[in-house]
């Protein structure tokens, strides 16, 4: 045979894996990757006004739902601001106009509003997250799968979410609370399984095929990758950015889904911006016009914003992710 | 019959170049040649050498960021670069046409492609009726090799050859002085390739037309022009008659072009082919923008730019020409 | 087996290399054929199919380097991938003879392709790599040059990471990427096309295989890079004693590269010789005007229009007589009442399938 090349001996699969200097070094030079791809995206996401104002409004609500614990814990007395259980003795007439002690008023049940908002902003992010990523990596997989093997798996999946997309979403989700008691966690599984196996599962799954078919996938079939190797490594990493984005638009559903079933009186829930108008509802208060604004107004308005600032945010997002969108600044 | 003493063409000291956010880039450098009517250009070099741009350029069809900074583009005496676009407009297709590279993009899939052609004529004014511009198309479609039925198909119908010939067809319509063929045949099968060549070497003769070639492929430019220029880093470095320029060149940069080349005919010789990698605009070496990459280069290469001079009917810019005997005391 | 180029630059030792084997090819090629279905569903029998591989039959020998050649939709890409086994086929086998690989049943019996899942592929793909045509689609462009490389060794869990790192900056030094290190944690984008396609030579060799499908590996470089990946891979073949099927649509190129060539139309090996023999000698009208078709630098010679008719006919459920009998300048009759010629030797290691020559 030929002259060998200089090349050391060919190991065999079983020969020792030793941790050695290469490897911190490699985990560094990683890490050094992946920070800067985020400062190259953080850069376009800043370039986006809207994205920023979107940002900006996230991190206060978050900043919201923080204070909340805190501000029951050295500021409020629980008897007065609990939200749920608390009332407040000292105003003569309930549902109460905003005041120094009060500065968004008491509801018909004599309950500090601000105290209830700021409670529900939390509950709001919890829900809306976990349906978020139970969505997106429901849709991610089943995308990915449906993608990769095609044939009947994809026949299956992409039926399903025909299915899916056909129900009206809001009623089955009235017929479910009316079946099981519905908590918030229950609420979020479900709308993330909607979500995960209805429309994301398609966009995923179409985004999946653009990707399978590139000769890169067949490279690394050649090199010897398993179909695990190849929709882990090959594909879901390509996804994912879009899924960022429908998590985005997941978390705007899941809050809407709630506000909506809230006011239904539908949940199994202490307290939510839902609620909240829910309560002035029953209490006939929001017929009165905008007399009792402060009873409908500030749930009202946080829905609103949260929710528009998940979307515009996922908006700006699509611009990082989705380089044809940009717009050429040279 | 004009007066073929008189270049139609006269391209004088033209330069280009393009802002972009890493800085401007010169494309095209003091460029000036000349084409007498009825006669074929070939204009080659590596990707990223300017061919591309000085066509854009005859055409006037520049992206916003481009910047002419200097040089004139004589077309029968008239400078055509300060002209509005509504007259240059005029000038296109009728004066001057083009066919690009990729053929697809410029037929559009929604309309029959006789339609299209015969819509060009009658926009220009070429014929003012429906049956004459029809008769004109078969006309076209059989100069060009294809079946005047196939005029009512549309383009997807169409193979690559044939889209390729409908818009050589289509840049023929009014009766241009000027055809510029960028690439016209680089995605095509060979046999393809070699029967557009043929017809429109025949059309160029028949309608005594001029045509600038401007390919990568120097065979191609060796079988149809009669002269060629030989373009690196936006300069032209070389330029005479093409059978003086391939037989002896004088620029190391067409030789090693040439001997890059594999050739089915004739004893094998050893494949050199160009070192390192094409240069980049925005950051040219200093002195012979060549010589990091030329067998040949000494200091004077790497300090000052080389003179011009004359080898028999061909001019190149070198200090070290390959022959130093073909050199003729101009 | 003979090597056809007796040029000063091609080294004996390729020569050697396919001589070792005697008569015992590395790659055994029978009857393959592949039909895609034209009109199928998932639950619909398709009713017309392309036959893009028909019925092709070759050898290739150890170290040796066949050329595949054959206009776009000849099917010359799809042997390939035959061959490395992305696709399964219709029809025909493929034999491997691995000189180091363990045998699958009894001593000394080859691998036959379609017999080669599990186990047994991940050693298969040990040994027969591909490179692709498109060096900007054919990686990952999210992975690292490392990642992209290392990839074989990884997925094979070959050797621990310092293993892998050595063996790919070695692979990098060797294909012409130095220092080797200042590539290791690039990505493709930031890479020439040259580079790129010497990235996908490295991530095809760094296993050390047997033999490369290579499909185009030049067409898409740009004219400076393309001499020098092609002696790149010159080079490695014979100093890794790989084989080599070369895909290409132009002759120039399968002539630098490869000691025989097939010539492919309409999924048909039509001619099969070595190097020179075909292109001093060709017989097959379709290579005859393959050949008069390639243009040449010379400016004294003037070449004669290649002698074939009409366009590229359609490869679904083409008829059963000569493939190239409605381009074929020579056909006649005969060759319209008869089924496609069988390849047939007419001189030594020159084989035609045509009935007029």
């Amino acid at each position: 045979m030929n002259t060998p090349v200089p090349v050391g001996p060919v190991p065999t699969p079983e020969s020792g894996v030793e941790p050695g200097r290469g490897r911190v070094r490699f985990v560094l030079a990683r890490l050094r990757l992946m920070w800067r791809s985020f400062r190259n995206g953080w850069g376009i996401f800043m370039d986006s006004r809207i994205g920023m104002l979107s940002l900006f409004t996230i991190i206060a609500f978050a900043l919201m739902a923080a204070a909340h614990p805190i501000l029951m814990a050295f500021v409020w007395d629980p008897a007065t601001y609990d939200p749920v259980t608390g009332y407040s003795f000292d105003q003569v007439e309930q549902p109460a106009p905003p005041s120094w002690k009060h500065p968004l008023g008491t509801d018909p049940l004599g309950r500090d509003v601000l105290s209830q908002l700021l409670y529900s902003t939390r509950s709001e992010f919890v829900l809306g997250i976990t349906a978020a990523l139970v969505t997106v990596g429901i849709a991610t997989f089943v995308g990915a799968v449906a993608a990769y093997y095609g044939r009947l798996l994809d026949a299956f999946f992409m039926r399903l979410a025909d299915l899916i997309i056909a129900l009206p979403a809001i009623s089955l989700l009235i017929v479910l609370s009316a079946l099981f008691h519905l908590n918030l966690f229950y609420l979020a599984l479900i709308i993330g399984v909607l979500g995960g196996f209805g429309g994301t599962a398609i966009i995923l799954k179409s985004q999946a095929l653009s990707i399978k078919v590139k000769p890169f996938i067949e490279a690394a079939r050649v090199a010897g990758g398993g179909h695990f190797h190849i929709i882990f490594v090959h594909i879901i990493p390509h996804l994912l950015p879009l899924a960022l984005l429908y998590m985005m638009f997941t978390v705007t559903s899941a809050i809407f889904a709630e506000a909506v079933l809230s006011f239904l009186g539908l949940l199994d829930i202490r307290m939510s911006w839902g609620i909240m108008i829910h309560t002035a509802n029953t209490g006939g208060y929001l017929l009165g016009g905008t007399r009792y604004w402060w009873l409908i107004v500030p749930a009202g308005a946080s829905i609103t914003l949260l929710c528009s600032a998940f979307y515009l945010a996922g908006r700006a997002l699509d611009e990082v992710v989705n380089p044809r969108l940009r717009r050429r600044n040279d | 019959m004009t007066d073929r003493h008189d270049p139609l063409l006269k391209v004088d000291g033209l330069s280009l170049s393009y802002q972009t956010r890493l800085g401007e880039v010169q494309a095209v450098r003091n460029v000036s040649f000349e084409l007498a009517r009825g006669s074929a250009l070939g204009l080659v070099g590596e990707s990223g050498c300017g061919k591309t741009s000085i066509a854009n350029c005859l055409m006037r069809l520049l992206p916003d960021n481009a910047r002419l900074s200097a040089g004139r583009v004589l077309l029968d005496g008239q400078d055509i670069l300060p002209l509005a676009e509504e007259d240059m407009r005029l000038l296109r297709w009728r004066r001057i046409s083009m066919v690009f590279q990729a053929a697809m993009n410029v037929l559009d899939p929604v309309y029959r492609v006789g339609r299209q052609i015969i819509e060009a004529i009658e926009t220009h004014g070429v014929e003012s009726t429906d049956t004459a511009a029809r008769e004109r198309v078969a006309r076209l479609f059989r100069m060009v090799g294809l079946d005047p039925q196939l005029m009512e198909r549309y383009p997807h119908e169409f193979s690559g050859g044939m889209r390729q010939r409908a818009v050589i067809a289509m840049a023929l319509s009014c009766d241009p002085d000027l055809m510029i063929a960028d690439e016209p045949i680089t995605a095509l099968d060979v046999i393809v390739q070699d029967r557009i060549l043929r017809e429109l070497k025949a059309i160029q003769q028949q309608l005594d037309m001029s045509i600038i070639y401007i390919s990568h492929d120097i065979a191609v430019v060796a079988e149809v022009t009669d002269v060629v220029g030989v373009m690196y880093a936006g300069r032209l470095v070389e330029m005479g008659d093409t059978s003086d320029v391939f037989r002896a060149p004088a620029h190391p940069y067409t030789a090693a072009l040439m001997s890059s080349f594999p050739s089915v005919s004739g004893e094998r010789r050893p494949l050199t082919g160009l070192p390192g990698e094409p240069p980049n605009l925005s950051d040219l070496p200093q002195g012979c923008p060549f010589h990091p990459r030329c067998a040949y280069a000494t200091d004077v290469c790497r300090t000052q730019y080389p003179p011009q001079a004359r080898y028999g009917s061909h001019w190149a810019v070198c200090w070290h020409p390959l022959d130093a005997t073909m050199a003729v005391q101009s | 087996m003979e090597s056809a180029s007796n040029t000063p630059e091609t080294p004996d030792t390729r020569a050697a290399g396919s001589n070792a084997s005697d008569g015992e090819p590395l790659v055994a090629v029978h009857g393959l054929t592949k039909l895609f279905p034209v009109d199928g569903g998932p639950f619909r029998k398709p009713s017309s199919f392309i036959h893009a591989v028909d019925d092709v039959s070759f050898q290739l020998g150890h170290g040796e380097s066949l050329g595949l050649v054959g206009e776009s939709g000849c099917g010359k890409t799809t042997v390939g991938k035959l061959l490395v086994k992305l696709f399964e086929p219709s029809g025909g086998e493929i034999l491997f003879r691995f000189t180091d690989a363990p045998a699958v049943s009894s001593a000394e019996a080859p691998w036959d392709a379609a017999a080669i899942r599990g186990r047994l592929l991940r050693s298969f793909r040990r040994r027969v790599q591909m490179i692709f045509q498109d060096p900007y689609e054919s990686m990952n462009p999210r992975r690292t040059i490392y990642d992209i490389i290392s990839e074989p060794l990884s997925v094979q869990g070959m050797g621990d990471v310092q293993y892998r790192v050595d063996r790919v900056l070695e692979i990098l030094t060797l294909v012409g990427l130095t220092p080797a290190g200042a590539f290791l944690f690039r990505h493709p984008h930031e890479l020439s096309g040259g580079q790129r396609q010497r990235v996908a030579i490295a991530r095809a060799l760094v296993i050390r295989p047997s033999f490369v499908v290579a499909d185009e590996p030049t067409s898409m470089l740009d004219v400076s890079s393309r001499a020098g990946v092609m002696s790149l891979m010159q080079n490695l073949a014979t100093e890794m004693g790989v084989a080599y099927l070369y895909v290409t649509h132009d002759l120039a190129v399968a002539r630098y590269m490869c000691n025989r060539i097939a010539v492919m139309y309409l999924g048909k090996v039509v001619e099969l010789a070595e190097t020179e023999e075909l292109l001093r000698n060709p017989l097959h009208p379709y290579t005859k005007a393959l050949l008069s078709a390639v243009p040449v630098v010379d400016p004294g010679r003037r070449r004669l229009a290649p002698d074939i008719r009409g366009d590229l006919a359609t490869p679904i459920d083409p008829p059963s007589r000569c493939r190239f009998y409605e381009r074929c300048p020579a056909a006649t009759e005969h060759c319209l009442n008869h089924p496609h010629p069988p390849m047939e030797e007419k001189s030594p290691g020159h084989f035609v399938a045509c009935y007029e020559v």
